[in-house]
């Protein structure tokens, strides 16, 4: 086996840090508790343990894939550098201001998220760049170094620089940086030019002010695991998750660290998209359901569904727009307030209500026994028998029926008149129906009608409720990887080296310049090009195009992918056709008579994608040998029979088990119900279909 | 609870669902920028009674009870017995649709296997609607644009041509009128595909079970809260600008035990000009005032609705009748929370926030090549939305620049510029224009508005407060009042078109919330935070908060030093 064969993926998440081995064709994967205070540490351990497990020693590895939740993490808890924000004279408050808006219409007492930068920490300079990217008011040096005195004496680490329409023209922000530079050494510099040339200021100067935020804490951390890593015999290069699905070096990722927010939920549609395309499947929803939050996505033709904009840190309920907007190339998810640890309680309507709160791990769902007293979604799932008390997480920890009965009665039962089984089924079912509602949602914002897609399932508590969740879809197919529980982290081991250049540059059809569209993509593409061949000196990259069109008026664009053709040899009418088709499909028709405008131009280069060998077909052979069976209810039936209890690991390719049933596993337990029957395919996936009538 | 109720619980969920998606799906194909910028829509799901079970939160209130009332209007007029599959219905009627000419309502009935079982409705404000165009010059609705009375847009799936015709022939931008009404008739489909997956689902024939469930928990929830409050009554004022003379708004409130009744009786007389206001869209603002104080949570139904009845005498500005123009009736309804809020601050203290900006400072510029234009100089028409500040609260402080009642989003300077030759010098906070208090009132904000080089332009402004600031309240200071000047500090009015030249600017500066509590009793570490960032300046701090000379100077050494 050659050094180039050994991999290693390492995800640090909220709780666990996760790290994966690769060897040829073998995983070794192990889970570490995430050390806030020095990061490093876990992945030292992790790699340690990994490595013993394997018999090979840290120089043999041949790459590290690294994604975190830090950059994600210091966001939320403010735990950034000491930054300030230089801007357009005008235009102080944007970051502040935000939309003007409220994201919740009945709440008097409604608090708006603060800005990462107070007031005091937000400077202006006498300067305009117009719409056309024409200078209104020229910068003077002078002014710049004036400010760059004052700004001396505040002792910043990390200063953002976002003026108006610099997306057009970065003239003046690229002179405030020679300035800063001169000035200021090392104090680092974030340019929103460079960050997110997006139009829209309030998106654009966030996102700059995030990385400028980020920025010392991603480096240093960066720094200080690269140099551990070497002290531990490491010898390959290391590499960054990022946020659109694919992996940047190190010193990109220092550079741009706002690039690395979200990076182990991508690494999980990155997983998925990788066992879509080991079964050919074209149209799948993944679903990755864990202790706080479950995220859907959406994966058409093997590749995750990419957006340019999203929200981080929601402050009210994972309300939209109570979060901070940031616009970089990004995996689009849908992210809500339902896992295992969601807490219930009854609401004016006497409805039940479940989540965004959380039992967290401590003390965790009143099935714990830890003092949890509130009913979680984890209580629902065992008082209705889709987990075993004994054989929780491999059986290390013990759960108490008794109180997730008494959790149960006190905070929904005794409000509603019902047994504490009907308030596990009231449970269940809203949590169900909350995330079925959120990917219906989201399918329809996308044109997609989900009755033809498969689902994947993974994370801990997703193959408890995909089946559910699969019956309120009409979804007649969900698989269950292997290794859901470490999918990020094996995702990351996926995905390609890529990186995506975007640019706003409005240009209506009626005006279209072919000349300069060809030149802009090609700029684009040179610029994507670049940081991919940083990575990878050899590998052959390609190029994908994609822009946003809608009719002239409206304020929504659509993305339009651009066949390489079209890139090379731009034509108004190929792009009017390309724009009316999709339109077609999201909204059901075209509409005669209206201009057509392009508003961002994107170009994501990368490496071809990690080959997936098919997974040869497999047909079903015996029923599976049982190891028992116990009682679990059916929502979809309103009652309760017995459930064959098999184990997973006790399953051969062929074997399938009919529903209603349970297949236990350490990491996770999966729920067939009598809907549906679960076969074992050849590399350990459940395939969990709809029952054919009658026996299968 | 049993296991159908369970089945409820989920389909009352759903329903919420599917209009909230309705919604989008419009925000996404509308071309009004106050539909996609502002939310200026609605859409709502209703039983075959034509009472509404569920409606997505928008942001907009003034069709919450416009909706409510509106299916029961189409109903009477189309009639039971010529109820098809595949009709579309349709009216911009202003009292028995969402209050003016500009927002287009369009009913579908919905069928599942055959039967007859509810309505799908929604709106939108569309962008032009022909007549003088979208402003307050009116002086009767005949002028305000073309009326399309409560009709079939399309029977049994066969769209009313004629109808088309006409409508194309009457407005300014006859394709993305046409295109707008597709749109809600496609959005009421996605609906109705929806519900009719829902009851295939949970085997229903009919929404007789579902609609019984979630009016009786509404109800049940909204009249708990009403039987918690006090049996009081009380009676507020509030003076504001008008258009041609300054209008008083009086209101009477008074928690009976089984609903809130609240009259605007004393209020004074339609306006000659389109700032008046149909009851519909009064209702939909006094009530919305109600519900945020005292049923926040409860979602908008015809049960949650019902127990708030409020009342207008015929022939007051708040109940303006036909042929009144309305076009503006938003400026208005826009200021009726704060008068209601005056009455509630009396029955219920220390609930409601003190005064705000009220109305949404918006205008629009119609720019046109001046005398020595440069090549490529075009005509554009430019509507901005801005928001002055919020009322303090009785415990935080006035949201800065956050539109309230509305909850209409701003646009993006940057978006503002490509839309024509605006050039927006300046949009930032306005430090000092929050209302004293131990809550301080939201700041307002300032706005520079030009053109483009050898561009000249007239702007419509839609702006009140100028002379009727926000009023604190339990000893909280007023909010700053709004000021319209030209660049050389020339006054200009605060309603009406008016010409800018080439070169010329309007400095705009957006009113403040009012404060509430004194001044004197507001914590000292946050009046150092408000100097500190700026949202008061050391004149203000010393003589309204009582810092002294020396406090001042170490908050703003500190603030130089980068330790503030």
């Amino acid at each position: 086996m050659g050094k180039a064969d050994i991999r290693l993926g390492v995800d640090i998440g909220g709780t666990f840090t996760d790290v994966v081995l690769e060897t040829g064709g073998a995983q070794t994967s192990t889970k570490v508790l995430t050390t806030y205070a020095a990061p490093e540490d876990a992945i030292l351990v992790g790699i340690a343990q990994v490595c013993a497990r394997a018999g090979i020693d840290a120089g043999d590895i041949g790459q590290i894939i690294h994604g975190t939740t830090l950059a994600t993490n210091a966001l939320i808890e403010r735990r950034g550098a000491k930054t300030a924000l230089i801007t357009t004279q005008g235009f102080r408050d944007v970051i502040e201001m935000r939309t003007e808006s409220r994201f919740e219409q009945y709440d008097l007492n409604l608090e708006l998220p603060e800005p990462l930068l107070p007031r005091q920490r937000r400077y202006t300079l006498p300067e305009r760049i117009g719409a056309q990217g024409e200078v209104l008011i020229a910068l003077a040096r002078t002014e710049v170094e004036a400010l760059a005195d004052d700004l001396a004496q505040a002792e910043y680490e990390s200063i953002a620089v976002g003026f108006l329409h610099s997306y057009l023209n970065d003239s003046h922000e690229r002179m405030v940086r020679d300035v800063l530079e001169e000035r200021l050494p090392g104090v680092m510099v974030s340019l929103s030019s460079e960050v997110s040339p997006q139009m829209r200021e309030y998106e654009r100067f966030n996102t700059t002010v995030a990385n400028a935020y980020i920025k010392p804490l991603m480096k240093s951390y960066l720094g200080r695991l690269d140099g551990r890593l070497r002290a531990a015999g490491v010898t390959c290069p290391i590499f960054l998750m990022h946020s659109g699905g694919g992996i940047i070096s190190i010193e990109s990722a220092a550079d741009f660290p706002v690039r690395l927010v979200e990076s182990g939920p991508a690494g999980g549609a990155v997983f998925a998209a990788h066992i879509a395309a080991r079964y050919g499947l074209d149209k799948v929803l993944s679903f990755d359901m864990g202790g706080t939050t479950a995220k859907i996505c959406l994966i058409k033709g093997q590749t995750p569904k990419t957006s340019r904009v999203f929200e981080v840190a929601r402050t009210y309920r994972f309300k939209k727009g109570s979060g901070m907007p940031i616009s970089i190339p990004v995996i689009d998810m849908v992210e809500i307030g339902a896992g295992g640890g969601s807490l219930a309680h009854v609401d004016a309507m006497r409805q039940i209500r479940v989540g965004p709160e959380s039992a967290g791990s401590e003390p965790g769902p009143a099935c714990y026994g830890r003092g949890g007293t509130r009913p979680a979604v984890t209580d629902a799932d065992l008082v209705l028998g889709k987990l075993d008390p004994d054989g929780f997480a491999g059986g290390s920890i013990q759960l108490y029926p008794d109180r997730s009965e008494a959790a149960l009665m006190a905070d929904l039962g005794s409000l509603l008149d019902m047994d504490a089984r009907t308030a596990a089924y009231g449970l269940a079912e809203v949590v169900d129906e909350n995330m079925a509602n959120a990917a219906r949602v989201h399918a329809v914002e996308n044109g997609e009608d989900l009755a033809d897609y498969t689902m994947i399932a993974f994370g801990g508590a997703a193959p408890l409720h995909a089946a559910r969740l699969c019956e309120k879809l009409g979804v007649a197919r969900c698989l269950v990887p292997q290794g859901a529980g470490v999918g990020s982290a094996i995702g990351f081991l996926r995905a390609p080296f890529s990186f995506e250049a975007n640019r706003s540059v409005y240009m209506r059809l009626s005006d279209f310049d072919a000349p300069a569209v060809g030149r802009l993509l090609k700029e684009l593409a040179d610029q994507a090009t670049g940081f991919v061949r940083s990575c990878d000196a050899d590998a052959p990259i390609t190029a994908d195009y994609k822009v946003y069109m809608r009719y002239t008026g409206q304020g929504w664009e659509i993305p339009i992918v651009l066949p390489a053709q079209d890139a090379a040899q731009p034509d108004a009418a190929r792009f009017q056709a390309l724009f009316e088709t999709e339109y077609a499909k999201l909204f059901g028709r075209v509409v005669d008579g209206m201009d057509v405008e392009i508003t961002v131009w994107a170009v994501n280069a990368s490496t071809p994608h990690s080959m997936a060998a098919p997974v040869p077909a497999q047909t079903p052979t015996e029923a599976a040998g049982t190891r028992g069976t116990r009682a679990l209810f059916d929502p979809a039936r309103g009652q309760s029979s017995q459930a064959s209890v098999v184990a997973r690991t006790d399953l051969t390719p062929g074997e399938w088990l009919q529903g209603p049933g349970i297949i236990t596993e350490d990491e996770t337990t999966v729920i067939v119900p009598a809907s549906r029957r679960a076969m074992a395919q050849p590399d350990g996936t459940l395939d969990i279909t709809l029952s054919p009538e009658g026996t299968p | 609870m049993t296991s159908t109720q369970v089945s409820h619980q989920v389909m009352w969920n759903r329903l919420i669902s599917v209009v909230e998606e309705q919604a989008q799906a419009l925000v996404r194909t509308a071309f009004s920028t106050s539909v996609r910028e502002a939310g200026d829509l609605s859409a709502g799901v209703y039983d075959a009674e034509g009472r509404m079970l569920a409606q997505a939160v928008t942001g907009t209130p003034g069709h919450v009870n416009a909706m409510a009332d509106a299916v029961g209007h189409f109903i009477a007029r189309i009639g039971r017995g010529n109820i098809h599959a595949g009709d579309v219905y349709i009216t911009n009627d202003p009292w028995e649709g969402t209050g003016h000419l500009h927002d287009i309502t369009v009913v579908s009935p919905s069928f599942h296997k055959g039967a007859f079982v509810g309505f799908f409705a929604c709106t939108a404000h569309v962008v032009d609607i022909g007549g003088r165009g979208f402003g307050a010059d009116a002086n009767s609705v005949y002028e305000e644009g073309i009326y399309i009375p409560i009709m079939k847009f399309a029977d049994r799936g066969t769209v009313d041509r004629t109808l088309i015709h006409i409508l194309r022939g009457n407005v300014r931008e006859p394709d993305q009128l046409v295109g707008d009404i597709h749109a809600l008739a496609t959005c009421n489909e996605i609906g109705q595909r929806r519900l009719s997956d829902m009851m295939g689902e949970f085997g229903l024939t009919d929404l007789i079970g579902i609609a019984a469930y979630i009016l009786d928990n509404s109800r049940r929830a909204t009249l708990e809260r009403i039987a918690a409050l006090p049996r009081a009554e009380a009676r507020a004022e509030m003076r504001i600008d008008g258009y041609s003379s300054p209008i008083d708004l009086r209101v009477h409130v008074r928690v009976h035990e089984d609903h809130i009744a609240c009259d605007f009786a004393g209020t004074s007389g339609p306006d000659p000009k389109g700032i008046n206001v149909p009851m519909v869209y009064t209702k939909a603002y006094a009530c919305y005032a109600l519900k945020c104080a005292i049923a926040g949570d409860i979602p908008n139904n015809a049960a949650s609705l019902e127990p708030f009845r409020i009342t207008a005498p015929q022939g007051t500005i708040v109940n303006a009748l036909h042929p009144a123009p309305v076009a503006l009736r938003h400026i208005i309804g826009h200021m009726i929370p704060d008068v209601v809020f005056g009455a509630l601050d009396q029955i219920l203290p220390g609930t409601v926030p003190a005064e705000g900006a009220g109305c949404l400072c918006n205008f629009q510029v119609s720019l046109r090549p001046g005398p020595n234009a440069p090549q490529g100089a075009r005509r554009a028409e430019v509507l901005t939305f801005n928001s002055g500040g919020g009322g303090a609260r009785p415990d935080h402080d006035g949201l800065n620049a956050t539109a309230f009642p509305s909850g209409v989003m701003t646009m993006p300077v940057e978006a503002t510029e490509h839309t024509g030759p605006v050039i927006i010098w300046r949009k930032e906070l306005r430090p000092d224009s929050g209302g004293t208090g131990q809550r301080r009132g939201g700041l307002g904000q300032y706005m520079e508005v030009g053109a483009r080089a050898g561009h000249e332009f007239d702007i419509s402004a839609m702006f009140d407060r100028l002379h009727h600031p926000a009023r604190g309240r339990q000893g909280g200071g007023d909010g700053a009042p709004t000021t319209v000047t030209r660049e050389d500090g020339t006054a200009m009015r605060g309603k009406g078109r008016q010409f800018v030249p080439a070169g010329g600017r309007v400095h705009l500066a957006f009113p403040g919330g009012g404060g509430y509590g004194p001044a004197s009793a507001r914590a000292p570490a946050l009046v150092e935070q408000d100097l500190a960032r700026g949202y008061v300046t050391p004149e203000a701090a010393m003589r309204d908060y009582g810092l002294d000379a020396a406090q001042v100077a170490r908050i703003l050494d500190a603030v130089k030093k980068g330790t503030a």
